[in-house]
């Protein structure tokens, strides 16, 4: 399970969160929504190790991971991605997920340059798992195009590509559906969905309420760095301090 | 077709001492296959992970003084020299990788430059150990066993043999999962660390690697040369090298090896052509052309001609 307690983070003289504690379940599938400026991304951050947090924890199967730098939470498992698309711009789709398994691979600096046989069959098996996980989010027929070429949804579904073949047991994924159309959002959610069914926690930020509510199993509401609400889509979507939180208080329900 | 050609080359190299005319073209060629070695190594630094090192002299440099100073004053043999010579200038290598741990870009550059402008200092000022300005004169010629390698037909071999270890080294390197990490640190650096690439031990890696490259090139060049002096710290060594792998194509292999040649022969026939003022002149409008007409260098503009989707 990974949980937040009572994290904090302060910029400058500005308090971004404050004591936000929150479980994610393994399995689930757990959204985080609040208005712009809430803490979500700020949350994400503090979690992965892009951001140091000036209090609180955050654990994985109980181990500590407040402190570790990224590439150290990614090796334990949890995996983001960004809100802005974020791949390997020059290279094709294939090298983009091809890096993105740097974990399974083994090959040691001496190993490399000895040249040795045992590491031409692992990169033939490490090609064969990256073939495997474009073909999964569908970009089989735009393996060897440059990333950058691609159009903004493809480019978002080659971020996800990467982020699985870091073979995470807990995904977080900052705003997956930004900027896609309709269609495109129904793919990813179907992906996010397929890719809980492999065992693995996702915890999403997202925008769209409707992509929210459809798939989630419990909906995270933060406002002014604070956790305000949890619970299942419908009891958010029926609780009055979230309703006030988007829509003002004098819309609030009696 | 990449094979053949590849092929046709090597034959072309093995066989040079037999066919060029003169023996100062085969000193070209020597001096040519040195600098190889040293674009290859700047190369696994700015054209795989993209940090530009503008104090890579300092490495070539701390390699050829090592491996001069072991032989003139502790009286080691080549070989041994040689080998500490890659040794330290790996360590100074790590010093540097460690030093400008969360530093990329500008930064980086900056360390790199500070780095070389002290040890050039160094090599000046304490004239007990390296005899200053006057540099070490009369660095002994290597041996292998019974047979000097005292002459230009054997050193050529031997320079020959480092730039293909050289080659070697970077081609199993950039075609592993270390080359890919490498390559994540240049393309997108947040993503690396969030896919669990640890940049800085990567950043380290190419450093050393690097380094200890350019040490193997300094080396070479002080049994060659049989003369060290702090010249070898020059700033124009580094930004002879820098031309060499952006002109010849940074992030590829032959790149730099196209651009050593070039470079290397290019203001000796332009010597050979007209007075040193043209020289200069000429050498500048060519590499400012190549720029225009060739901005992501020699071979990969030459590569993405021959196929739609140019190789990495």
């Amino acid at each position: 399970m990974l949980a937040v307690r009572n994290l904090a983070v302060r910029f400058g003289g500005v308090t971004a969160l404050e004591g936000v504690s929150f479980d994610v379940r393994p399995g689930s599938i757990t959204s985080v929504i609040g208005p712009n400026g809430a803490g979500k991304t700020t949350a994400f951050n503090a979690i992965t190790g892009y951001l140091r947090p000036a209090g609180g924890r955050v654990t994985y199967e109980d181990v500590a991971l407040t402190g570790l730098r990224p590439s150290a939470i990614a090796r334990r498992g949890i995996v983001r991605t960004f809100q802005r698309t974020s791949v390997f711009p020059s290279l094709s789709v294939e090298d983009n997920v091809l890096t993105g398994l740097h974990l399974r691979g083994t090959a040691g600096f001496l190993a490399v340059l000895a040249g040795r046989q045992r590491l031409v069959s692992e990169e033939r098996s490490l090609a064969a798992d990256a073939a495997a996980i474009i073909e999964f989010v569908g970009l089989a027929h735009r393996r060897r195009e440059t990333a950058s070429g691609l159009p903004y949804g493809e480019q978002r579904l080659v971020e996800l590509a990467v982020a699985l073949a870091a073979r995470p047991r807990v995904l977080l994924l900052d705003e997956p559906g930004a900027g896609m159309t309709g269609a495109e959002k129904t793919v990813v959610s179907g992906l996010i969905r397929k890719v809980r069914e492999q065992n693995v926690t996702i915890l999403l930020v997202e925008h769209d309420m409707r992509m929210v509510m459809g798939i989630s199993d419990t909906v995270i509401v933060l406002n002014g760095g604070r956790v305000i609400a949890e619970g299942a889509p419908a009891e958010i979507q029926a609780h009055p301090d979230v309703i006030r939180a988007y829509l003002g208080a004098s819309h609030g329900s009696a | 077709m990449t094979r053949v050609g590849g092929g046709f080359l090597a034959l072309i190299a093995l066989t040079l001492p037999l066919w060029l005319p003169s023996a100062y073209h085969l000193h070209v060629a020597i001096m040519a296959g040195i600098f190889g070695v040293l674009a290859l190594s700047l190369n696994l630094l700015l054209g795989y992970t993209g940090q530009l090192s503008l104090g890579h002299a300092a490495f070539f440099g701390i390699g050829a003084y090592t491996s001069a100073l072991l032989t003139l004053k502790l009286e080691w043999s080549f070989w041994p020299a040689l080998a500490a010579a890659v040794a330290l200038a790996g360590a100074a290598g790590w010093f540097i990788g460690r030093l400008s741990l969360k530093l990329r870009g500008a930064y980086f550059v900056l360390v790199t430059i500070s780095f070389a402008g002290v040890i050039s200092l160094v090599s000046v000022n304490w004239i007990e150990l390296t005899n200053g300005p006057l540099g070490l004169p009369g660095v002994p010629a290597p041996e292998l066993g019974p047979w000097s390698l005292r002459t230009k037909t054997a050193y050529y071999y031997l320079v020959l043999a480092a730039v293909a270890l050289s080659y070697v080294v970077s081609r199993r390197l950039v075609d592993s999962r270390i080359g890919r990490a490498f390559v994540a640190l240049r393309e997108n650096e947040a993503l690396a660390e969030s896919i669990g690439v640890d940049v800085t031990h990567y950043l380290v890696l190419a450093a050393v690697v690097s380094a200890a490259m350019a040490g193997l090139g300094g080396s070479l060049y002080a049994h060659y040369t049989r003369f060290v002096s702090p010249e070898v710290f020059l700033f124009s060594y580094t930004v002879t090298m820098v031309i060499m792998v952006v002109a010849g194509g940074k992030g590829t292999l032959a790149g730099p090896l196209v651009g050593a040649v070039l470079f290397t022969a290019l203001p000796e026939a332009l010597r050979a052509a007209t007075s040193w003022q043209w020289q200069m002149l000429a050498y500048g409008v060519l590499l400012v052309l190549l720029v225009v007409f060739m901005p992501r260098g020699i071979v990969p503009h030459i590569s993405a001609s021959f196929s739609r989707t140019p190789r990495q």
